[in-house]
């Protein structure tokens, strides 16, 4: 059986405030052609400036994944003529890409240990195109293309993996993994729905002849054409047939990859250095203050959550939505218990977001609130029931967890004199059960519980009450 | 190819008609008549209207203007008139006319680039030297004629109309910024902008007998200048004379945030500087330059005299060589077009300009080019696609870039010995209509001396020396350009050398016969100041 080697491509849209070469503000979704100036237009006589943030973005990200940051770099035109590329030519990076030589590290689900590095070939810059609209006049029976420029010189980043991908579900991995590097970094929403991420796949069979694969915009789709790829050229082989090198095309609807252009007959980019803007020379010191302030990232994260004792898959579920990491390490930070933290916030708060079709940042739950209400819970205020019932309040609520808690009757009632009220009530209503329990039907102790959780609201101490009600019980005999 | 032969409509009209005489004050130096603005001895509108009327009666002869902003002009210098009465800062180019080669943007104003491809195209937004001549005052009165796209010597590759010579109305202007030439020239504005990739600047200056300045590249933003060469474009100026032209640049340099490759270092008083001697200053003399293939006798003669007369100003000659600057006309006509064929990708028909409608997207790129693009554009776009290409690159865009850095250290090495090098601009004077456009080699060779300095990117001025009757034929003598080219952001000491030159040789003050019949006339301010009187 051969196995499959496999290269990501990817693109990833920075989210910069304005555009790479020009100050049009970026925005998704804005109305089409509003976003545009002289510079992304194409305009005759203007010219770009680079925007350092998307420069300092890229940086960042390189360093993320252990790449080599060069010292002088330059961007390259390449050349080529389709209506979305307003000036004929794309500014990108050629032989001088800012970072490469690194790897990113795939998590492995079982132990949240790091088990599998994949080589990064290189981390370089470029402008997006303009977005195309394809669409066909039925009246006149002709297609038409519409153009909008909002998209043209948005600032992208292409990281090429090395073909160290052995399967669909380590290609899926290393995109997921990718993106949560993207997103602890800020730089990018890493949304493939947008077009924030885009991936070309490279596959061949036993790093034999390879096929790339291109318009991939989910990672359902990744990991569908992959696994179709990989059976079509095993076919193939078994026929006897040569795997061609060609850029194939993932039709979405019919599940299969179609051929496009042949790589013999690939263009010819005439890549040379972009003369309206000067080489980069990009300071160690600069590197190093980037360096510096970069956040924990995923596989750090990852194993410091596993080491304070949480669940492998709690740990990287964390590592891979950096929003909760915070306001995990946030609860932490306020005295919260680590395990009953990742517990609560990965469960009944997900569960109840989920439900609601909210987000975390929709609701007025802070680290801190949440924390509170672990407390409340360890002090034996309230019951860990009783807290289910409290967060679900504190998810629309901003009142104070304690104040909530008095609002609501969750207060566990922890006096024993009336919990022993409340029992003694018990078994004199159930003079039957109480008897049958004294000739060693044990099981009824559950039974009397029971009535007492009834008559105090459910806030009755459980530890408090399994006490007393045993003590009563023997008393009564 | 365009000959005179071609002209039947100017040829109807007579170029040799009577014309009505010029305004006396728009010969004269900007120098002379700003202070009459200031002093409110003129106003700006009748000025602007003396220039309007000037440009109406003589353009159609002279061909230097694709488009006069007539109404845009006047409203303008209504509007200084009026800050200046009220007492407002209004600049110090305040109500001068002025004028824009035609691939300088200027907000809703046509800008062609002498090219069909860009007919009807108006730029939505001004070029930074446009901002900053009207922050200074100056009245742009419109945009002047030039090869389409800047290519070529001659002002001949306009997709428009030809522009003449003003001292012989047979022979071409020089190229491309011929039309800002000779809009100078012929006493239609006072300044002009023109840009400069391998000598577009210079080689019009000493054909048209002004001075005209390319700065050290990088001095002046070139955003919202239309692209050639980036790499070798920079704008400039045409004046009548050096303080003029100092005043011009130091207007429009300066850094620029909206062009990456705009040098930061602040523009000095090159006023000011005018005011002091430079010196005894060390002038470079190439001798190897001079024995260069093309270079006429009698230029060569000129360009000697010349020398000897700065030796005599006591500047001290020194010879120096410049080993590959041989190598620049080949060196250019790899990277320019190379460039130029990127530059020029963006005229598709998809966004603006001309469209021509094809089967297919194919189709239409093609037919839109095709339709769109000059002779000459066409030849270089291809030429600079076949230089990039793969299998081709190595060989001739890389190897072009590595003699361009042996050039540029030949520069470097001698002005460790000299402050500044001079050289003839041209290798001939102006030469007549269609007698290069058939062979595109014999055109390239106007630049031979002025693209080694492009190729450098340094400070280089074109100033006229004399005035040579033509070798062969019959006309009237045409002027002769010297350069003068300093290290990189050595304008002053360009301009200051210049100046030195100017005054000694009075030259500055010869007027065409186009504008005054009669030949080599001397404007004599009293005489002038007369005639305005009178008029
Ligand atoms: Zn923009």
């Amino acid at each position: 059986m051969p196995k499959p080697t496999i290269g990501l491509e990817v693109h990833v849209q920075l989210r910069t405030d304005s555009k790479m070469f020009c100050a049009c503000p970026m925005e998704f979704g804005a109305e089409p052609n509003t976003r545009v100036c002289p510079v992304c237009l194409a305009l005759p006589g203007s010219l770009p400036v680079l925007n350092r943030v998307a420069l300092e973005s890229t940086i960042a990200l390189g360093l993320a994944l252990h790449c080599h940051i060069t010292p002088f770099s330059q961007f390259h035109r390449k050349n080529y003529f389709y209506p979305d590329l307003p000036k004929g030519y794309q500014i990108s990076q050629y032989d001088l890409p800012l970072a490469s030589d690194g790897y990113l590290t795939l998590p492995k689900e079982s132990i949240a240990a790091s088990f599998k590095k994949v080589g990064i070939i290189r981390v370089h810059m470029e402008e997006d195109t303009a977005k195309s609209i394809h669409g066909a006049s039925l009246a006149h029976n002709v297609g038409y293309a519409l153009l909008d420029f909002n998209r043209s010189g948005v600032p992208l980043l292409e990281v090429v993996s090395a073909p160290d991908l052995e399967s669909p579900e380590e290609a899926s991995a290393y995109l997921v993994e990718l993106r949560a590097i993207l997103r602890t970094l800020g730089i990018s929403s890493g949304n493939m729905e947008e077009g924030a991420l885009r991936c070309d796949v490279n596959i061949s069979l036993d790093r034999g002849t390879r096929a790339e694969v291109k318009n991939l915009n989910s990672f359902r789709a990744v990991r569908k054409a992959l696994e179709y790829e990989f059976q079509r050229q095993c076919e193939r082989v078994e026929r006897g047939e040569a795997v061609l090198l060609e850029t194939r095309h993932w039709d979405e609807a019919k599940g299969v990859t179609i051929p496009g252009r042949s790589k013999e007959e690939a263009e010819d980019y005439r890549y040379f250095p972009e003369p309206d803007l000067l080489p980069l020379e990009i300071d160690v010191r600069w590197v190093e203050q980037v360096h510096r302030s970069l956040p924990e990232l995923p596989e750090g994260r990852r194993e410091r959550l596993a080491s304070l004792g949480l669940h492998p898959s709690e740990a990287i579920t964390l590592a891979h939505n950096p929003e909760l990491a915070c306001f995990f390490d946030g609860a932490l930070e306020v005295g919260a218990p680590p395990k009953e933290t990742a517990n609560w916030l990965l469960g009944e708060v997900q569960r109840i977001l989920h439900a609601g079709g909210k987000s975390l940042e929709e609701t007025p739950l802070t680290p801190v609130r949440l924390a509170e209400l672990l407390r409340l819970i360890q002090q034996g205020v309230i019951s860990s029931k009783g807290g289910k019932a409290l967060l679900e309040v504190m998810l629309t609520s901003d009142r104070p967890p304690a104040e909530l808690v008095e609002a609501l009757g969750l207060a566990q009632v922890s006096d024993p004199v009336q919990i022993r009220l409340w029992v003694q009530e018990a078994i004199a209503a159930n003079p039957k059960q109480s008897e049958q329990y004294r000739q060693g039907k044990e099981a009824l102790l559950a039974f009397f519980a029971g009535q007492v959780m009834k008559k105090s609201f459910g806030n009755a101490n459980p530890e408090l009450l399994d006490r007393i009600l045993k003590e009563e019980l023997q008393a009564t005999a | 190819m365009p000959s005179l032969e071609c002209l039947p409509s100017r040829e109807a009209k007579g170029y040799q008609r009577k014309r009505k005489m010029i305004n006396p004050l728009l010969m004269q130096p900007a120098h002379r008549v700003l202070p009459l603005l200031r002093a409110g001895e003129i106003s700006s509108v009748e000025l602007v209207r003396a220039a309007l009327d000037w440009i109406a009666e003589a353009d159609p002869d002279l061909g230097a203007f694709l488009y006069v902003a007539e109404a845009r002009a006047m409203a303008r210098a209504i509007s200084i008139d009026k800050a200046r009465h009220q007492g407002e800062e209004v600049g110090p180019l305040a109500g001068l006319p002025v004028a824009l080669k035609d691939n300088m943007c200027q907000r809703d104003t046509p800008t062609t680039c002498g090219s069909r491809i860009l007919e009807g195209f108006r730029s939505p937004y001004d070029a930074t030297v446009v901002r900053k001549l009207e922050e200074a005052g100056a009245v742009i009165l419109g945009k002047c004629n030039m090869d389409e796209f800047a290519m070529g010597s001659s002002t001949e590759n306009s997709a428009f109309q030809q522009t003449r010579n003003p001292w012989d109305l047979e022979r071409v202007p020089g190229g491309s910024s011929g039309g800002s030439a000779a809009a100078v020239t012929a006493g239609e504005v006072y300044l002009s902008l023109g840009s400069d990739t391998g000598g577009s600047i210079r080689q019009p200056a000493s054909f048209c007998g002004l001075p005209g300045m390319k700065p050290t590249y990088g001095r002046v933003s070139r955003y919202g200048l239309v692209a050639f060469a980036s790499s070798l474009d920079q704008i400039g100026a045409f004046a009548r004379n050096i303080p003029d032209l100092a005043l011009a640049m130091q207007t429009i340099s300066g850094h620029d945030s909206l062009d990456s490759t705009s040098l930061p270092e602040a523009v000095p008083d090159y006023l000011g500087a005018l005011q002091r001697e430079p010196g005894a200053l060390r002038v470079g003399v190439a001798k190897d330059q001079l024995a260069l293939e093309g270079l006429s006798p009698s230029v060569r003669q000129i360009f000697e005299e010349a020398i000897a007369k700065l030796a005599g100003l006591g500047f001290l000659l020194e010879e120096v060589t410049l080993p590959h600057a041989s190598y620049g006309l080949p060196t250019y006509y790899l990277i320019a077009p190379a460039e130029c064929s990127a530059n020029l990708a963006r005229f598709d028909g998809i966004r603006y300009g001309l469209r021509e409608e094809g089967r297919d997207l194919f189709d239409q790129y093609c037919r839109t080019r095709r339709q769109g693009f000059g002779a000459e554009v066409r030849r270089r776009i291809m030429v600079g696609t076949y230089a990039l290409s793969a299998g081709y690159r190595e060989a001739f865009y890389l190897k072009a870039q590595k003699v361009r850095t042996l050039i540029r250290q030949d520069f470097t090495e001698a002005f460790k010995r000299v402050d500044l090098i001079a050289l003839p601009t041209t290798p001939t004077v102006a030469f007549r209509f269609g007698e290069r456009t058939e062979d595109p080699l014999s055109m390239y060779m106007a630049d031979l001396f002025t693209i080694p300095i492009s190729l450098a990117g340094l400070p280089a001025l074109s100033l006229p020396i004399d005035w040579i009757p033509p070798e062969e034929g019959e006309g009237p003598p045409m002027p002769v350009g010297m350069q003068l080219v300093g290290p990189a952001m050595a304008e002053t000491r360009v301009l200051q050398a210049a100046y030195c030159y100017e005054k000694s040789s009075g030259l500055h003050d010869l007027i065409p016969s186009f504008v005054n019949d009669r030949k080599g006339l001397r404007f004599d301010p009293q005489q002038c100041s007369q005639i305005w009187g009178q008029i």
